[in-house]
């Protein structure tokens, strides 16, 4: 037997199959097919939480997602626990081991309860009427107290070993909730053979069909019916039906979120299942049949563990054969928690009594559960409820006062009316209308190509439901475009029906500052909170909620919202509908991470860029920095070698013999066409028309503001042919301005650009050694200086591959960038590499480019230039054509603030002390002895030790720079001030020479 | 995600293959270099930011990378037609709005 | 050009050097799909005006394809619609098209990327189940059909995609970004038989 309260005729599941738990360190035996609620309350436990803040013992309240109290922490291993899981959702395997939250030492006797006595000091707006002083407290101390008292589970502290994986998907139907309205929905829509996914969150399909005893379809039981039409619905190849899938959010153009519990429920998900399954689903139409959620009647400790939603009783019931007690009352204010009391009495357990709170409601049900033998008392209120870890009595009242009454009970089966789910409608900015007959609001206005059917669209009864059902769904397929219907409409033969109800607190409520009536379980709210919230001046519902933190929890107020709206409403006096709902917002219930990031994680969190040359380096030990998503060779240090001691012998080699550098993540653009030439003019600084086929020009681009924004050399193959260079870095976003430029400003011109950046793998050889290395594994090409002077291109092989040869310098030595294309890549370096180890040549990184760069004042854009310095700025005038009506940015350079005087500009610096190495981006100011704050006048930019100067080399941008040669300035450092002497930006070589040495 | 409709490709695709660029209709004077600082003001910085309908340019990125112009309502986020590069701001626009009042 | 490189060539030694292209021979297979990276191919991008289509044309041999999400393929060259006037041109029978536009006077622009792109082949009945872990787009046969081709996105990263069967599709990416695509394409084929 899996628990005393398990009722063995009652039921849908399999008493064969037993499945072993443990809550809390105790073991229990429930069955396959349970969720974690119905095997605990089989076993008689409904305490199995405890509230927010309060610490409040906390019970079962719901059957299904709503749930605001039940949420515990399953742990399957050290990396694998959950919280906050819902007991109510969570399906039973053998061997699950779940644990309570939010208590200490333990869930019975929990310290923190003491907040519930002290609850007058934490009503509402509590935290922000409190902790406003001092101010620096907050951070210190009250947020970090807060935070560790509050709050739910705690989070997992090992990374996720489970894999999330993710699917984009369309069709043409998308049917959300697969209870009786859903199902029949998809079925018209299926029929007509267009493609149709079918979602409920639920493990199994059937919605309300799983309690409702009395529904009958196509002469079945109405779960049976469910079950067979959704097995029908999935052996159709144009359907695809998803259980445990919770649609939690509904976007744009009928595009929905939606995840899968792919293994949660399973004993041994094993690895190759993911564990949620993200569903990206783009639908020409969605209907929506997400049902109805009960609301709770608000009386004073409504909240003792037993007291449950009367169709959450009957779920467990009638679905699980459970019985949630053995003596039960019934308190209410509509029809539907007749049947829950009937349900059970039939089932065997005792009827207390049913408290409606209606004066004289009359219908087959009342007259059913009086025929029964269940005492009815119309008019009357539960006003309290006894008990503390669990319920014990309901104490009852004229609802306009008089005599009290307790009536023991194990049990309180509450109902105070059934709220239209319209949380997707509304995500989909759908306008909901309140309708003040049936005092709930359902969908007023659609914003998408969706319809509500059922009983999120307000249609009571099973009948109406299923007809509505039917119609929508096979009017969505039509209007995505099905051409034939050629279905059965599903004929019911018995239902249930009701509606009504009420909203807000019941008489029991109290006005009475001690009573807790609870709106909010998941956040403590009460019936006081919310008018308290009125009286100190809440006239907004989203000010209301936000003071309360009514419907703010993570059940998002499922089953509080209306209620906390009507009490608010009555308070201000005003109607429902001018008070307004609160906007619900995605995600319907709670989604992991794992989900959200799905595939995206580890190797595939960000693409990984390698270059073709890249292999030979790593067996090299090279160490290697991030340079946007691109790898690159850092430095290449040797048996001992730090990395200053690697990178000073990188640089002294390049000077000396020669080094080989990895320049393959460059950025490279074709461009191409009778007009190249006229583009480049427009897109760069420099004049381009009369630059020869087969020589290079440093090229400038700006930005139509003025500024620099990119920078490279541009090689000309043929008088219709550039072979472009950007920065490493710059590449993407160069090639999308000029795309814009090219499209949409300059349509007229016949060039087109090719990005080329992978096309070629890029080889620099730099050194007075370097034409030695190369001519060798030439072929084609004459490399004499006179034929190939510094600033040229040729087209010719090496190593029997074609190449584009570069005589160009990043080094200020004699060099070349050999591009040949990219599967070559390794294996022409391995040839250039073995000529070089002749020479005594090195492999340098990119520490070392950089200093031998800054060695001769060549800039980096991005390092050295930040977005606001112009080519004036930057000491590259001579780079501006000056004779050119228009470039992009030939306008912005000329603005007033752009030629002003007293502008930044590049400089040198010195450090007095040449050992000293300042820091990039230390401030930089004209008096150190100045009062704090200090008048900065510029910062530096590039910082290094040069090996070859034998002391230290700093690039700034200063105030009135090229203005201050000589001068002395201060840069202050929490450990000292340091005295710089302001200098040109050449350090090295200073006449050229050694470009041609 | 939205769906654009690129009048290049001349279907719907997932916005993710595009990118916005900004205002659309800003024509660059052919003779920017003698243009007033007034003039370069507004065709630089000003942009309308309306409330409501905006002609905004788009480039399908990851798609056929081509630039085109697209009229969207800045309020619902829905796109009311787009239209290509050079062509001229449509003069009237098409009524796409399906809101339906519940039965 | 051609001219000032022969000018004063100097003679060396003819040699040669192996192509080592990214992730060869790499393959992974999955209840329901198998992913392989093919072989180098010979390709260009190819941009050019209307104007120009016809000689292209009949200059590759195959006919460029006007239609936007078309390709064509005629003796193992296949023109692929990218955008109004640009196609990547993809010859897997080793004849280089680059040298077939070479000769054609009519306006346009022929660059070679053969080394930029990598090309994986993704077969079986969930093949499109794989590429959807992540491509937005509809790859049913009535939205992707036969022969369709698109540039579109894949995870963090953008692809050429190319549908040759109804379970057959080409992958083409950057060859930097293969290593990623490889990747997401193996991760996905794990979930693709559902």
């Amino acid at each position: 037997m899996s628990g005393a309260f398990r009722i063995p005729s009652a039921g849908r599941l399999s008493q064969a199959k037993t499945a072993r738990f443990s809550f809390d360190g105790q073991s229990y035996a429930g069955i396959e097919g349970d969720t974690l609620a119905s095997a605990l309350l089989a076993n008689g436990v409904h305490l199995v939480g405890r509230s927010f803040k309060y610490h409040r013992p906390r019970g079962i309240l719901s059957a299904g997602a709503e749930e605001p109290n039940a949420l515990v922490e399953i742990k399957r291993d050290a990396a694998r626990k959950t919280p906050n899981v819902r007991a109510t959702v969570q399906e039973l395997y053998d061997g699950l081991a779940a644990q309570s939250q939010n208590r200490w030492p333990s869930l019975s006797f929990d310290v923190g309860a003491v907040n519930d006595m002290a609850s007058p000091f934490f009503s509402a707006g509590f935290y922000y009427k409190t902790f406003m002083w001092p101010k620096a407290a907050w951070k210190s101390l009250y947020e970090p107290k807060i935070r560790a008292a509050a709050g739910l589970g705690v989070s997992p502290d090992q990374p996720d070993p489970d894999h999330y994986s993710s699917r984009y998907a369309h069709c043409d139907v998308l049917v959300l909730g697969g209870g009786a309205a859903g199902i029949a929905a998809a079925l018209a829509a299926a029929e007509t053979g267009v493609r149709v996914i079918l979602a409920d969150e639920q493990a199994e399909f059937g919605g309300s069909l799983r309690f409702e005893s009395g529904a009958r379809i196509d002469g079945q039981d109405g779960f049976a019916w469910a079950q067979g039409a959704v097995a029908k619905l999935a052996a159709m190849d144009n359907v695809r039906v998803l259980s445990r899938t919770t649609a939690f959010g509904y976007y744009a153009q009928n595009f929905v979120g939606l995840v899968e519990r792919v293994s949660d429920h399973l004993k041994a998900p094993g690895h190759e299942l993911p564990r949620e399954r993200l569903w990206q689903v783009r639908a020409k139409r969605v209907v929506l049949a997400s049902g109805a959620i009960e609301r709770h009647m608000v009386f004073a400790d409504n909240d003792r563990p037993g007291i449950m939603l009367a169709g959450a009783a009957r779920t467990y019931l009638n679905h699980y054969g459970v019985a949630v007690g053995k003596n039960v009352g019934v308190y209410t204010a509509n029809d539907s928690a007749y049947a829950a009391a009937i349900d059970l009495k039939k089932a065997g357990v005792n009827v207390a009594a049913i408290v409606d709170l209606r004066d004289n409601p009359t219908g087959p049900v009342i007259d059913e559960a009086r025929a029964l033998g269940i005492e009815v008392n119309f008019g009357r209120a539960v006003i309290r409820a006894g008990g503390k870890l669990r319920v014990s009595s309901m104490t009852v009242q004229p609802k306009n006062g008089g005599g009290e009454r307790t009536i023991p009970v194990d049990a309180i089966l509450m109902s105070a009316g059934w709220t239209p789910s319209v949380h997707l409608f509304s995500q989909s900015r759908g306008k909901v209308a309140f309708n003040d007959e049936t005092k709930r609001f359902v969908p007023g206005i659609y914003a998408q190509d969706c319809v509500s059917v059922g009983a999120c669209n307000g249609t009571d009864g099973l009948s109406a439901s299923l007809d509505e059902a039917y119609a929508a769904g096979a009017k969505a397929a039509k209007d995505a475009g099905a051409k034939t219907a050629r279905g059965m409409k599903p004929k019911v033969d018995a239902s249930e029906s009701w509606s009504r109800g009420m909203l807000g607190a019941a008489p029991g409520a109290g006005s009475d500052t001690t009573v807790k009536a609870f709106v909010d379980f998941q956040n403590d709210v009460t019936a006081k909170d919310i008018r308290q919230a009125v009286h100190e001046g809440m006239r907004s519902i989203e000010h209301v909620k936000r003071f309360t933190t009514n419907g703010m929890a993570t059940d998002q107020g499922k089953t509080s919202n209306m209620h906390g709206l009507a009490i608010a409403a009555e308070t201000l006096g005003k109607p429902i509908p001018e008070v307004g709902l609160t906007t619900f917002r995605a995600p319907y219930t709670p989604v992991t991470f794992g989900a959200i990031v799905s595939h995206a994680r580890g190797p595939l969190f960000d693409p990984t860029r390698r270059t073709a040359i890249h292999p030979w380096a790593e067996a090299q030990g090279a160490v290697f920095e991030d340079v946007g998503q691109w790898k690159r060779a850092w430095y290449f240090p040797k048996a001992g070698e730090d990395m200053h001691a690697a990178v000073d012998r990188e640089c002294v080699a390049v000077r000396k013999t020669a080094g080989l550098f990895d320049a393959s993540t460059l950025g490279k653009i074709e461009v191409v066409g009778p007009d190249a030439a006229k583009f480049m003019e427009l897109l760069y600084t420099n004049p381009w028309e009369k630059l020869e086929p087969g020589r290079c020009r440093y090229g400038i681009m700006l930005r139509e503001d003025g500024f620099i924004y990119d920078d490279g050399v541009v090689g000309r193959l043929a008088p219709d042919r550039f072979h472009v260079t950007t920065t490493t870095g710059g590449a993407p976003r160069v090639m999308n301005h000029m795309e814009d430029y090219l499209q949409t400003e300059f349509p007229h011109l016949n060039v087109w650009l090719t990005s080329i950046t992978e096309q070629w793998a890029v080889i620099a050889v730099q050194g007075p050694k370097s034409r030695d290395i190369i001519a060798p594994l030439v072929e084609g090409i004459d490399m004499s200086d006179e034929a190939l002077p510094h600033m040229s291109v040729r087209e010719g092989k090496i190593c029997g591959v074609p190449t584009r040869l570069f005589r160009m310098s990043f080094t200020g030595e004699r060099g070349f960038e050999v591009n040949v294309p990219a599967d070559y890549g390794q294996a022409v370096w391995e040839a250039l590499w073995a000529e070089g180890q002749k020479h005594g040549a090195a492999a340098y990184g990119t520490e070392a480019m950089h200093v031998l760069r800054a060695e001769k004042g060549y800039i980096i854009v991005g390092q050295d230039t930040d977005g606001t310095v112009t080519p004036n700025d930057a000491g590259l005038d001579w780079a501006v054509g000056k004779k050119k009506a228009d470039f992009v940015g030939i306008r912005g350079m000329a603005r007033p603030d752009l030629v002003a005087k007293g502008r930044k500009q590049l400089v040198g610096l010195k450090t007095k002390d040449p050992k000293v190495v300042l820091e990039e981006g230390a401030q930089i100011v004209e008096d150190p002895k100045q009062a704090i704050p200090m008048k900065m006048i510029g910062h530096v930019t590039s910082s290094y030790w040069s090996q070859n100067c034998g002391r230290s080399i700093a690039l700034a941008l200063v105030a009135g720079g090229r203005g201050r040669m000589g001068d002395t300035l201060y840069v202050p450092m929490p450990n000292g001030v340091i005295e710089v002497e302001v200098t040109g930006m050449v350090f090295f070589d200073e006449t050229g020479g050694r470009l041609n040495g | 995600m939205l769906l654009i409709r690129c009048p290049y490709c001349e279907e719907e695709r997932p916005e993710l293959e595009f990118r916005n660029a900004g205002e659309a209709h800003i024509a660059r004077s052919a003779n920017i270099a003698g243009e007033s600082d007034d003039d370069f003001e507004k065709f630089f910085f000003i942009r309308s930011n309306p409330k409501g309908i905006i002609h905004e340019r788009w480039r399908h990125m990851h798609g056929c990378a081509r630039f085109f112009n697209a009229v969207r309502d800045t309020v619902t986020d829905k796109f009311i037609m787009t239209y290509k590069a050079g062509e001229p701001k449509p003069s009237k626009l098409p009524e796409i709005s399906n809101e339906v009042v519940a039965k | 050009m051609a001219k000032a490189a022969t000018k004063k060539a100097t003679t060396v030694a003819t040699l040669s050097v192996e192509r080592r292209p990214a992730l060869a021979g790499r393959t992974t297979s999955a209840p329901a799909v198998k992913i392989e990276v093919l072989p180098p191919a010979e390709r260009i991008s190819l941009r050019a005006p209307e104007a120009s289509v016809a000689a292209l044309s009949k200059a590759l041999g195959v006919t460029l394809p006007k239609k936007p999400k078309t390709s064509a393929s005629k003796a193992g060259r296949t023109a692929l619609w990218l955008g109004p006037d640009e196609w990547l041109v993809i010859d897997e029978a080793g004849n280089d098209p680059l040298a077939d536009c070479a000769g054609v006077s009519a306006l346009h622009s022929a660059v070679g990327i053969s080394h930029r792109n990598v090309a994986i082949a993704v077969t079986g009945a969930g093949a499109a189940a794989t590429i959807n872990a992540g491509c937005p787009q509809d790859l049913s046969l009535d939205a992707f059909p036969v022969g369709a081709c698109s540039r579109t996105i894949l995870g963090k990263t953008e692809i050429v995609l190319s549908r040759n069967a109804a379970d057959a599709f080409r992958v083409e990416c950057w060859r930097s970004f293969s290593d990623y695509v490889f990747t997401f394409l193996s991760e996905g084929s794990r979930d693709a038989a559902v």
